[in-house]
């Protein structure tokens, strides 16, 4: 009887960590899906994700405010972006090199302002878990079971969920989506009806980077709320994977993030359990599903033609 | 009469005058635009007309903004004009449908309608809007075009025709047309001329590129002539025959006859056993499908451009699976066989969507010449290539064919659209198969060029070469082949001797109305 209630804990907690530790992934893979389907590879989201990270972190242990804490976060990403969109798409630099400088600049740059700004890991209080009150004394999170999956997160949990659908919306919906689907494709075909293919594609990726700043501050400031050097720890790179592994689609996506959340949720409870679930293993796990995805041909049949391949008019 | 509104019915301006004057294009190692001077009005259809290479396209793309001119200048109604990109050229009202299709292939025909246009919503696609007016339309001219259809899952007359919905949504003042009845059937070119002339009447100038001298003559009232980049003249299209163009186009005269002499059947090449193949979505694309195609024979395919001709070609090709039935190659049951060892047992073919699958658009000439036998002696030795054969042999190939290229190395994508053909061909028939599958083999070609593939395909059936030829043109079919297979929902309507049936009986066939069967004249 004890033992089963306890096996019933554990599986709600696992889910209940699963979703929460969704965050960070959909935020960085949604924007990632933007970036691609325009036909931009961005590498550097694990970059960008440490870099916004790290300026959330210091803005909300400065001023206490988290919001401007998370627009802190939001600039560096669009920064970082423009800067991606300048090498990769005016200046058309090999993309996977690129994305790897911006990865490496984030890293050790991050690094470098903890180190001269901070110095030691500390803690803040971040975003906290929402309440959903009905009365005084009912909660919805006091519900049993659906309360504490699903009534008992971060607003930033909430605003990850929320924009698998915003993003549907965006991508299929709007006369943008639609040019940035065009030129991920067919950029010639969209460059001979008036559409500017570049500037397109600036826009998918700083709004996939600014994404991927709010992806490192979920780390940051909601679901950690500490700074350490390399925080991200891989989280930015599985995210692109995830962009392959859900067909560029953001519905796939967000199934992929949560497998991959749930994935290390279980490590977690695993370490709790006396269970050693290597992290490495949980690192590679997605790639090796992922490059198992992609033999599945139907799934790359899904790539934006375009992807990675800068656009000029073809007079030269 | 009454002053004419300077307004279209669409509400657009018109463009009164548009004039092109002293162009000069250079591209490395070529002169594509030489001082050309042009010039269009409203409610005229202007015939461009050119060998393959001509630069007729590149002065097109000019006036659409996709090149930048080296020299010259673009004057409008009077006024000199700057296009400096597509979104220029629409604002001033010219439209281009393009000699390859500008469509994206993963969305529906109503996004790639609405792609770069202004929303009734704003940020919000109004798609269903889009779609209501495209049915509009296509009700208007006569055009079936379905608005949710994807891309991809058309055909490629299908695909015409939305170009066509494309620019007539735009509603263009001038509107450039880049070989659009290339790909047509010819009750689709009877019906797009229509809208043609209507859009004339309307007001609209019109250019009009197409290398069938019939065509010029149903359609146009003046012709200009391009050459090696230069502007031969511009005559009214009333004043001059088919010879006369022809001889200003190439500078010699063109024989527009063809002579087949009588054939000498020897084995069996192709036979193919109650074929029946399915395609992605379930449909039967071929039926119950027997052929026998013997060496020194060419036999044509004719039928309505969707009625199964692309998936016989792909399916022996080996680009396609069989449901059932079988297919033998000189003997030999290469049923299932990939495309790879089909080509190994002797299969050429030339694929009807050039672009798309007859050449690496960014391998060099020399190297789309050898893409099935790179891995063969003599362009390999052990792995490594051997680059001097290989430049040999596509140098051999450039002279034999006149594939009009700057040099070896230059990417095939830089080709104009009929040399493309011209160097898949080339391959094609240089590896001496056994069989070859010729589609649509003349597509895009000048008259020139056409003489000089038709006169081949004739040269290699006498040296005992069995051809399937499927072709739009009902007029190359009948020239050229032995025997005629028609189509029709996939399936045979017969099987007849080209001297004896008429081309009524033909179109009746098409259409699915007769089935005639006649025993072979020799066997
Ligand atoms: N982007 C380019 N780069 C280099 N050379 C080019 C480019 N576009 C065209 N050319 C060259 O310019 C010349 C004219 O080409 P163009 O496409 O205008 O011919 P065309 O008259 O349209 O021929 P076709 O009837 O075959 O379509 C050709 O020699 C072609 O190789
Ligand atoms: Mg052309």
């Amino acid at each position: 009887m004890n033992g089963e209630l306890t096996t019933i804990a554990i599986i709600l907690g696992i889910i209940h960590q699963g979703i929460r530790l969704a965050t960070p992934y959909l935020f960085a893979a949604l924007g990632e899906t933007f970036s691609q389907r325009s036909g931009v590879l961005n590498l550097g989201v694990e970059g960008i994700m440490l870099m916004g990270a790290f300026f959330s972190f210091y803005v909300a242990s400065e001023t206490g405010n988290l919001w401007l804490a998370l627009l802190a976060a939001i600039i560096i990403g669009v920064l970082m972006g423009l800067f991606m969109a300048v090498v990769s798409i005016t200046f058309q630099a090999e993309q996977g090199i690129s994305g790897i400088g911006l990865y490496l600049f984030g890293l050790g740059m991050s690094s470098l302002l903890f180190k001269t700004m901070i110095g030691s890991v500390t803690g803040i209080t971040g975003f906290s878990e929402l309440q959903f009150c009905v009365t005084d004394s009912f909660c919805l999170a006091d519900i049993p079971v659906l309360g504490e999956i699903f009534f008992s997160h971060s607003i930033l949990t909430y605003g990850a969920f929320l924009l698998v659908p915003i993003s549907v919306w965006l991508l299929k919906r709007t006369t943008w989506g639609l040019k940035v689907r065009s030129v991920g494709q067919n950029p010639e075909a969209a460059d001979s009806v008036g559409v500017s293919v570049n500037r397109a594609r600036y826009a998918a990726v700083i709004l996939g980077s600014a994404l991927a700043g709010i992806a490192g501050a979920s780390l940051s400031i909601s679901l950690l709320n500490v700074f350490q050097e390399n925080m991200i720890n891989g989280i930015g790179f599985i995210a692109v994977a995830l962009v392959y592994f859900g067909g560029w689609s953001p519905v796939g996506v967000m199934f992929g993030a949560l497998l991959f959340s749930t994935i290390s949720a279980l490590q977690l409870w695993g370490q709790v359990l006396g269970l050693n679930i290597s992290s490495n293993i949980s690192v590679m796990l997605p790639y090796i599903l992922t490059i198992v995805a992609l033999a599945i041909p139907f799934r790359r049949a899904a790539q934006p033609a375009a992807l990675t391949k800068p656009f000029s008019r073809g007079e030269n | 009469m009454s002053e004419k509104s300077n307004l279209l019915p669409s509400g657009l301006e018109r463009i009164e005058s548009l004039q092109m004057r002293g162009i000069v294009k250079r591209f490395p190692g070529v002169l594509a635009s030489d001082h050309v001077d042009f010039d269009v009005k409203a409610g005229e259809i202007h015939a461009l007309l050119g060998e393959n290479g001509a630069g007729k396209s590149t002065l097109m793309k000019i006036l659409y903004g996709l090149y930048q001119p080296d020299e010259g200048e673009i004057i409008l109604n009077g006024r000199p004009i700057t296009i400096n990109s597509p979104t220029d050229s629409l604002e001033y009202g010219i439209g281009m449908i393009h000699q390859h299709f500008m469509l994206v292939d993963n969305i529906t025909v109503a996004e790639n309608v609405a792609l770069g246009m202004k929303s009734s919503r704003g940020f919000r696609l109004d798609l269903d809007v889009v779609s209501a007016r495209i049915e509009e339309l296509a009700e208007k001219y006569g055009l079936q075009v379905n608005p949710r259809a994807i891309i991809s899952k058309l055909a490629v007359g299908q695909r015409q025709r939305v170009e066509i919905v494309k620019a007539l949504y735009r509603g263009a003042a001038l509107l450039v047309l880049d070989e659009p009845t290339a790909v047509l059937t010819p009750q689709e070119v009877d019906d797009v001329f229509v809208i043609f002339r209507q859009m004339a009447a309307d007001g609209h100038a019109l250019i009009f590129i197409s290398h069938k001298l019939d065509e010029i003559f149903a359609l146009t009232d003046r012709v200009s002539v391009l050459r090696d980049g230069r502007m031969v003249g511009t005559v009214n299209t009333a004043d001059v025959t088919k010879a006369d163009l022809a001889n200003m186009m190439v500078g010699r005269e063109v024989l527009l006859e063809r002579v087949r002499p009588p054939s000498q059947l020897g084995d069996v090449r192709l036979k193919m056993d109650q074929v029946n193949v399915v395609n992605d979505d379930g449909q039967r694309t071929l039926k119950d499908f027997s052929l026998e195609v013997h060496s020194g024979e060419i036999v044509g395919v004719a039928g309505i451009s969707g009625n199964g001709q692309r998936s016989l070609a792909r399916t022996i090709a080996g680009l396609r699976a069989v449901e059932s039935g079988k297919i033998w190659l000189d003997g030999r049951d290469v049923t299932g066989l990939s495309p790879a060892e089909m080509f190994n047992s002797g299969l050429s073919y030339i694929p009807e969507e050039r672009m798309h699958d007859g050449v690496v658009k960014d391998f060099s000439v020399a190297e789309n010449m050898i893409l099935q036998d790179y891995i063969r002696a003599p362009f390999s030795k052990g792995i490594f290539l051997d680059f001097k054969t290989i430049e040999q042999h596509a140098g051999q190939l450039i002279s034999d064919f006149r594939v009009k290229t700057p040099s070896q190395e230059t990417p095939a994508k830089n080709l104009s659209g009929g040399n493309i053909q011209k160097l898949i061909l080339a391959r094609e028939l240089a590896r001496e198969p056994r069989f070859l599958i010729a589609a649509q083999p003349t597509r895009g070609v000048d008259i020139g060029a056409t003489e000089y593939i038709h006169n081949q395909l004739l040269q290699q059936r006498a040296n005992g070469l069995a051809t399937l030829l499927i072709s739009e043109d009902l007029d190359e079919v009948k020239a050229l082949s032995d025997r005629i297979v028609v189509l029709f929902g996939g399936e045979i309507m017969g099987i007849v001797n080209s001297d004896e049936v008429t081309t009524e009986e033909l179109g009746l066939m098409m259409a699915g109305e007769r089935r005639m069967e006649m025993p072979q004249a020799t066997a």
